[in-house]
């Protein structure tokens, strides 16, 4: 009953021509379509680098993460914060909130790291729900309770204040960009396969002398700063941070732009990414029953394409040589 | 003291209504191994089809039958209905899809449970619906000071006898034989002669009847439902599905139970913004230390 799907294997210039297509759509698009278009392009790349985060931890790793949306919070509030409470300048806060988002990670998954699949995926969850809860309780007066932080600064990068719809468009997807490459190079490296096969058979990846535990700490650890950085340029492009932003919803969305685009594909990631942020904003004419069509659709492609809509060669995992 | 007794009587409420819901998870991932995240909004259109079904029966029939030969037609319906959606979303949305592989279903799990919330929402819209008045009963006893409601009790001891049934039906009876053979090895147990697809369906109708009888409480007891409520109550049942140990009945009962008490009494004594906060750091904790939950060890694999 298990089904294959083999993957079209395309040549290599045609994938260039493509990637350079698609690079030459990218950078265009501000230009020709309107400032709402702009706009829901900035959510693609928000949602694209938050995917890639998660994809490090349940594409590459295959560990069940259904509460990312906690670290994109972590990383959004830290920039809060910062920006509002002690005027550290919000740009410079990106490296900031991406490492406070990891050494949460650290420490929270440290403890839960050992429990496999559905148990894991049960943690995950309770651990968003905790953080948004407590980003609600407002402890300290921190966080401003249900109504968030507003007045984030503008960022501002060699003198130009980046505050129209297009600078914040190429702020995202420049980064999207540098950490799809950056995880490009992880994923063809020792690191890399390393994960895959804990994925594909932990103990047997431990029989051969991966670190288990340590793999796993470092794909939460990425994904969790990739998260951070997405936080940090929410609330740059929102000037407002509020836990209505950080729900469960959000994470199951996230995951779900994961396995729609294909696990551990980083080209398929974004399109999932695009796809999630597109389909209710294509479907906007039939507001009220968008996300009932979402739902379905989901189901659909899980039944037709269930390895995702882009998955990852397998192929050339065996063709890379060691350097 | 008094508080304290009150607080008990809550949280054994509010506990029965985590251990129904609690069941429906339980059960189905015994047989499949799979959260069904749609549960939970299962759980919550059972809530909307007693709604309707009361508004409807009072309107019409109302006169001839009164509060009481009314509430168990409401409660049948909505089981009924609910248990019929369960059936529906398994064939249409798992069938196909589980034997492909874990995270398929899940996802597909996922699109069924955004599915079914936005489906309440289209059909009973997004506000905040009231059960009202004439269809719950009002009832209460005064002992001292301390006030117990009839639909409390009603509430109890209709989670008592319907698990206790589940119970003898899944350990006592020739077919819960066959449920327990195939949650502990599905191809074995078809090899067997026994009709898994069967006792899949069993799952998905009992366990969705269940989270309706559940829901229909939940609306006479805090006096009003929104489509959003399943998503909240399917993660407080879960929760209780893990605390007892996920796969066996008397598990789900106990940890829902745990879960109400402990919510109740941190609500009362610490701070009720902060019990939520308490009930998933139990949770943490309790996979932390012991992950196959308090009942988990004993009997693991059973249903």
């Amino acid at each position: 009953m298990r089904r294959k799907f083999p993957t079209l294997t395309i040549p290599r210039p045609a994938r260039l021509a493509f990637l350079f297509a698609s690079l030459a759509f990218l950078v265009s698009f501000p230009f020709w379509a309107s400032r709402y278009w702009v706009d829901v392009g900035f959510y693609v790349g928000i949602y694209a680098l938050l995917g890639l985060g998660l994809n490090v931890i349940l594409g590459e790793v295959g560990l069940f993460n259904l509460g990312h949306a906690a670290f994109w919070a972590i990383g959004a509030y830290t920039t809060a914060i910062l920006n509002v409470r002690f005027g550290v300048p919000t740009l410079a806060l990106l490296p900031v909130s991406a490492l406070v988002a990891a050494g949460c990670a650290w420490l929270v998954s440290s403890p839960i790291i050992h429990l496999r699949g559905d148990y894991l995926c049960i943690v995950t969850i309770a651990l968003g729900e905790i953080v948004r809860l407590v980003l609600i309780n407002n402890p300290g007066g921190f966080t401003g309770g249900p109504n968030g932080i507003v007045g984030i600064a503008r960022p501002f990068i060699f003198g130009h204040t980046i505050r129209t719809p297009i600078d914040f468009y190429f702020l995202i997807w420049v980064l999207v960009a540098l950490c799809a490459f950056g995880l490009r190079q992880l994923q063809r490296s020792r690191i890399g396969r390393a994960w895959n096969y804990i994925r594909e058979d932990e103990i047997a990846a431990a029989a051969m002398g991966v670190d288990v535990r340590a793999l796993k700490l470092l794909a939460f650890v990425i994904g969790a700063s990739l998260a951070g950085m997405a936080g940090n340029v929410f609330a740059a492009k929102m000037r407002m941070v509020s836990p209505d932003s950080f729900t469960f919803m959000e994470s199951c969305l996230m995951f779900v732009a994961v396995l729609l685009g294909g696990m551990g594909s980083i080209p398929g990631t974004i399109f999932g990414a695009a796809l999630v942020v597109l389909f209710p904003e294509i479907f906007r004419p039939v507001a009220q029953y968008r996300m009932l069509f979402f739902g379905l659709a989901l189901a659909a492609t899980m039944y037709f394409r269930p390895g995702g809509l882009w998955p990852r060669r397998r192929t050339m995992e065996f063709a890379t040589k060691e350097p | 003291m008094l508080t304290f007794i009150q607080q008990i009587l809550n949280g054994l409420t509010i506990g029965s209504f985590y251990a129904f819901v609690a069941l429906g998870y339980s059960l189905i991932y015994a047989i499949l191994k799979l959260i069904n995240f749609a549960h939970g909004d299962l759980f919550g259109l059972g809530a909307y089809l007693g709604y309707t079904v009361f508004v409807y029966a009072f309107g019409v029939i109302g006169s001839k039958f009164g509060l009481w030969g009314l509430l168990p037609m409401g409660f049948v319906a909505a089981a009924m209905g609910t248990a019929a959606a369960g059936l529906a979303i398994e064939r249409v949305a798992y069938r196909p899809i589980y034997p492909i592989g874990r995270l398929p279903a899940v996802v597909s799990a996922l699109g069924m449970a955004i599915f079914l919330s936005n489906f309440i929402m289209a059909i009973w819209g997004p506000r905040y619906l009231a059960y009202q008045e004439s269809f719950i009963p009002t009832g209460f006893w005064q002992i001292g000071e301390l006030r117990i409601r009839v639909l409390q009790v009603l509430i109890l001891l209709s989670s008592v006898v319907l698990l206790f049934l589940l119970y003898y039906v899944i350990e006592k009876t020739t077919f819960g034989a066959a449920v327990r053979a195939v949650a502990l090895d599905r191809e074995t147990a078809a090899l067997m002669g026994i009709d898994f697809l069967k006792v899949i369906r069993f799952a998905f109708a009992v366990g969705p009847a269940l989270g309706a009888v559940a829901g229909v409480f939940v609306g006479m007891y805090y006096r009003q439902i929104n489509f959003t409520m399943g998503w909240v109550y399917g993660l407080k049942a879960f929760t209780a599905t893990i605390l007892g140990g996920i796969g066996n009945i008397p598990g789900a009962m106990v940890g829902g139970i745990l879960l109400g008490i402990l919510e109740a009494l941190t609500a009362g004594y610490i701070s009720a913004a902060w019990k939520d906060v308490f009930v998933f750091a139990a949770l943490m904790l309790m996979l932390i230390f012991r992950p196959t939950g308090l009942l988990g060890e004993k009997i693991a694999e059973k249903v």
